[in-house]
Order: structure tokens, then C-alpha cells, then sequence
């Protein structure tokens, strides 16, 4: 049995768990913990460890998505969890500008850790106040060859659409790079 | 009375067994040639162990038993210090690193292995502290101790032997020039064979050892086996070696091309 896998990352509840959740087969396995006091009063739980999804591909092949923790103090998993990974996908939360600095430096981060294919989700754009995503794609300074599309973590077939967009620049770069 | 003494008056296998009839719980300190060991005991069952200087955090016991790879090991190091060996474990094993098992194993070896190199200490001082307990932060585990007792007693003759024959590990080991010894016919053993590819005058025993993740009883056990098929000199070691490169995994590109449209055209159809 071959495991290849995928890392999915972004700010503080910019909805990688939801976007797991989404198309994972097994319940996401996710360490959720109740937010410690003052922390950010945008949601109830964050996730501390990590939350990790399921896709059986074929008879021996099956693909795993891996989201980050969302605390500072686990980053170091993401250099871990970037060793060997296809290609990632960073969550952005469309409604909350403030948290788009933090996503540009993610994306630079695992940018600096693998030469692999990603892609940016702007994500919640079901909701009202969401960002147009041409006009997020000079806030967060992405050159116009970095796909970055709409995405609302919550619809399968829009998660199931960046995976797709993920795998076809792969498959771009497969058949860009020399042997 | 306070349990403590000399270990020539009284050897670490005896105290083991002292410990585990009695069932206690506390933490055995020895004092000797590879330093400070302090060995901690729960009702008669080793929970954990510390030895000189040597790393026993979570991320050293696993990157010694290889279950994470150096890569890794070095990102944890630099990076996990905030993060208690609980915590770690947990996300080791939330994210599929690991297995819960494989932690305990690990651990659980280490900890036996750092009581199997207190038996090669002929010298030094022990006491017994009824309340020292391990660090809160790091994970205990549970060995009964009859198994290490007897392969105690058992290594304690073969252990005098073996210092008789090589007693410095400071020297350095090379092939001997004798002609008709081809290493292809003889059959080594796995820990020989690791012994044998870093065999070079530069390297002393000790050294080899370190690489090897042998203790000084089962790098002087593998040395002896070599010297006695005639196969290696012990020689004045010269100056030190680098460390050998390690490969890269390498893919090849057809197969990738392959397996991403397979995934491409699952997600399809999910
Ligand atoms: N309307 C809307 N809400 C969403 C969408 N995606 C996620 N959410 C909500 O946004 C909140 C945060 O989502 P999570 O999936 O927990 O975010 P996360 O990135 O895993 O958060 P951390 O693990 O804490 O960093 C939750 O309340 C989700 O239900 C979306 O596409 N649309
Ligand atoms: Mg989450």
C-alpha cells in the first residue's frame, strides 16, 4: 500500500478543518481543544495537534491530507509534515483581511521548505463579506501565475475542485521538469 | 537505613533485585565511569532513566531507534523545545508518525539499555532516593526487571572477559593483512557487518560504537568476534574520519506522472 499526501495550511480559522472534513472518508482525527481564555473569541475550539483526512485512491494507493495545527507553538510540525508532501494548499479566510499578512507569510514558509505545487483557497466566499478574489490577489501580492481560487471549505465540490487544480499543476510540473 | 554503597561491594544486578522484591518505588542514582545514571523505579518496575550527558528526550529515543529520520530529528530539536514529550508524542501520533506502541516500545528500550550499560560499571558509588520521580513533562513507562536481572548476571562474566581482551575502546581497528581472508565468504552478522563498513584507522571503537548506537559491551563483543576470526587489527587511531554521506530517496518520473492522475481521476468521481 503507497500513501502519498497533501498539506493543507493557512491563519487561525481560516477553515482547514472544514475543508478536511469535507472530503475526507473517515472522520477527520482532530485533537480540537477549547480556547484558552482571551484568545481570539472567533470560534470555541481550535486545533492543537492536527487534523488528518483520508482518500482511498485504489486497491493500493491511498492519499492523505494533512491540515497544520493552528498554534505558534506547533509550527514545528510543518517542516515535518512538508517532507515528501505532493503539494499544498493554503486556506485564506476572505472575510478576515487582517489574518492575510499571516497567510502570505505560511504560503512563504512552506514555499521555503518544498519546490512543490500549491495553490491558495480563498475561502468563505458564501459569505456576504467576503473578499473579491482578484482583489485578494494583490492584498496577499500573488504573481498572476499563482492559482488561487474561490473556494467555500464547506461544499465538497468546491474542495474537491482546488484538490483538482492542485493536482493538474503538479502534473504540469511533472511534465516541465527533466528527468 | 539508606540504601547506598559501592558497586564493587554490592553490583547493580544485586540492587535490581533488591529493588524489585522489595517493589520500590524511588530513584536509583549511580555514580560511575559514563558519569551520572539516575534510574527511576515504580513499585518495583523501571519508569525511566537518565544517563551523563546523553539525550533521552522523546525525539533523541526515537531518532535512535529510528522511527523518525534525521531530518526530522533535526527540525524537532531545534524547533520542538517548548513542546513537553507528552505533547509531542501526541501530535507524533495524531499525525501518523507513530504509533502509540512504538513510543512505549522505544522508550521502554532506551530506558532497559541504559540499565544493560550500568551492568558493565565495575566501579563507582549508588544511593537510593525514595522521592526523586521523573520529570513531569516526560513520558514513564513500565519494565519489569526479572529478564534485565538475569541478562545481567549472565553479562557480568562475559563482561570481565571482554575488558581483558580489548580494554581501551580509544584504539582504532584495521583489516588484517592476511592473504586468503576474503571478507565475501565469511558470514557476519548484522551488528558485524555495521562494525566492519566503518572500520578505518581513523575511527576509534569508541567512535564506531557512537555510529553504530552500540554500547561498550556489544562493541566489544562484535570486536572480539572479529578479532578472533582473525579479521581486524587493533591499531593507534590516526586522525578522525568524516562520517559517510547519506543517500537520497530518488522517484522516478513516470511513475509520479502516473500516480497523480490516478488521484486526479478519483477526486473526480468522490
Ligand atoms: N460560511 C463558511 N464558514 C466556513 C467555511 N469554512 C469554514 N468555515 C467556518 O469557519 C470556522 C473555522 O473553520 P475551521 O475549519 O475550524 O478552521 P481551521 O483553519 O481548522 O482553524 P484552526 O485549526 O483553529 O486554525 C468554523 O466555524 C467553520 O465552520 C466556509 O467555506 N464558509
Ligand atoms: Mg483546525
Amino acid at each position: 500500500m503507497q500513501t502519498v499526501k497533501m498539506v493543507v495550511t493557512g491563519p487561525f480559522s481560516a477553515g482547514k478543518t472544514q475543508f478536511i472534513r469535507s472530503v475526507s472518508e473517515i472522520d477527520v482525527v482532530s485533537t480540537e481543544r477549547k480556547i484558552s481564555a482571551e484568545a481570539e473569541k472567533i470560534k470555541a475550539t481550535t486545533t492543537v495537534a492536527m487534523d488528518f483526512g483520508r482518500i482511498s485512491i485504489d486497491d493500493d494507493l491511498v492519499l492523505f491530507l494533512f491540515g497544520t495545527p493552528g498554534q505558534k507553538r506547533f509550527d514545528f510540525m510543518w517542516e515535518i509534515l512538508s517532507e515528501g508532501m505532493l503539494g499544498f494548499v493554503v486556506i485564506v479566510d476572505s472575510t478576515r483581511p487582517e489574518t492575510f499578512r499571516e497567510a502570505r507569510s505560511i504560503l512563504e514558509t512552506f514555499r521555503a521548505y518544498a519546490p512543490t505545487p500549491y495553490i491558495v483557497a480563498a475561502n468563505k466566499q458564501d459569505l456576504p463579506d467576503a473578499w473579491d478574489v482578484e482583489d485578494m490577489r494583490y492584498a496577499l501580492r500573488l504573481d498572476e501565475k499563482v492559482k488561487l481560487l474561490p473556494c467555500v471549505a464547506r461544499d465538497k465540490e468546491s474542495v474537491k475542485n482546488i484538490l483538482l487544480e492542485l493536482l493538474y499543476a503538479i502534473l504540469e510540473e511533472l511534465e516541465q521538469s527533466k528527468d | 537505613m539508606a540504601l547506598k554503597g559501592n558497586l564493587r561491594d554490592f553490583t547493580i544486578t544485586q540492587i535490581l533485585n533488591l529493588i524489585n522484591l522489595a517493589r520500590k518505588t524511588g530513584t536509583l542514582v549511580v555514580e560511575g565511569p559514563g558519569g551520572v545514571a539516575q534510574v527511576v523505579f515504580r513499585e518495583g518496575k523501571l519508569a525511566y532513566a537518565q544517563i551523563g550527558e546523553e539525550d533521552n528526550s522523546l525525539a533523541a529515543v526515537l531518532h535512535r531507534s529510528k522511527k523518525i529520520n534525521p531530518a526530522q530529528y533535526r527540525i524537532l530539536k531545534e524547533r520542538a523545545n517548548q513542546v513537553s514529550d507528552k505533547e509531542l508524542g501526541l501530535v507524533l501520533i495524531n499525525a501518523g508518525y507513530i504509533t502509540q506502541q512504538e513510543v512505549i516500545n522505544a522508550l521502554q528500550q532506551y530506558f532497559s539499555s541504559v540499565v544493560r550499560r550500568l551492568f558493565t560499571w565495575a566501579e563507582g558509588i549508588f544511593h537510593f532516593d525514595n522521592d526523586a520521580q521523573p520529570p513531569p513533562d516526560r513520558i514513564s513507562v513500565k519494565v519489569s526487571l526479572e529478564n534485565l536481572i538475569i541478562e545481567g548476571s549472565r553479562q557480568l562474566r562475559e563482561w570481565a572477559q571482554l575488558q581483558e581482551e580489548i580494554p581501551s575502546l580509544d584504539m582504532a581497528l584495521k583489516f588484517a593483512d592476511r592473504p586468503g581472508t576474503n571478507l565475501k565468504n565469511i558470514q557476519l552478522s548484522v551488528e558485524e557487518w555495521r562494525v566492519v563498513s566503518y572500520i578505518h584507522p581513523k575511527n576509534s571503537m569508541r567512535q564506531i560504537a557512537q555510529t553504530t548506537k552500540m554500547n561498550d559491551l556489544e562493541i566489544r563483543r562484535v570486536v572480539y568476534s572479529l578479532l578472533q576470526a582473525g579479521l581486524v587489527e587493533i591499531i593507534r587511531p590516526a586522525a578522525p574520519a568524516a562520517q559517510p554521506p547519506v543517500a537520497l530517496p530518488m522517484v522516478n518520473k513516470t511513475t509520479q506522472k502516473s500516480l497523480v492522475q490516478r488521484l486526479i481521476n478519483r477526486i473526480r468521481t468522490l
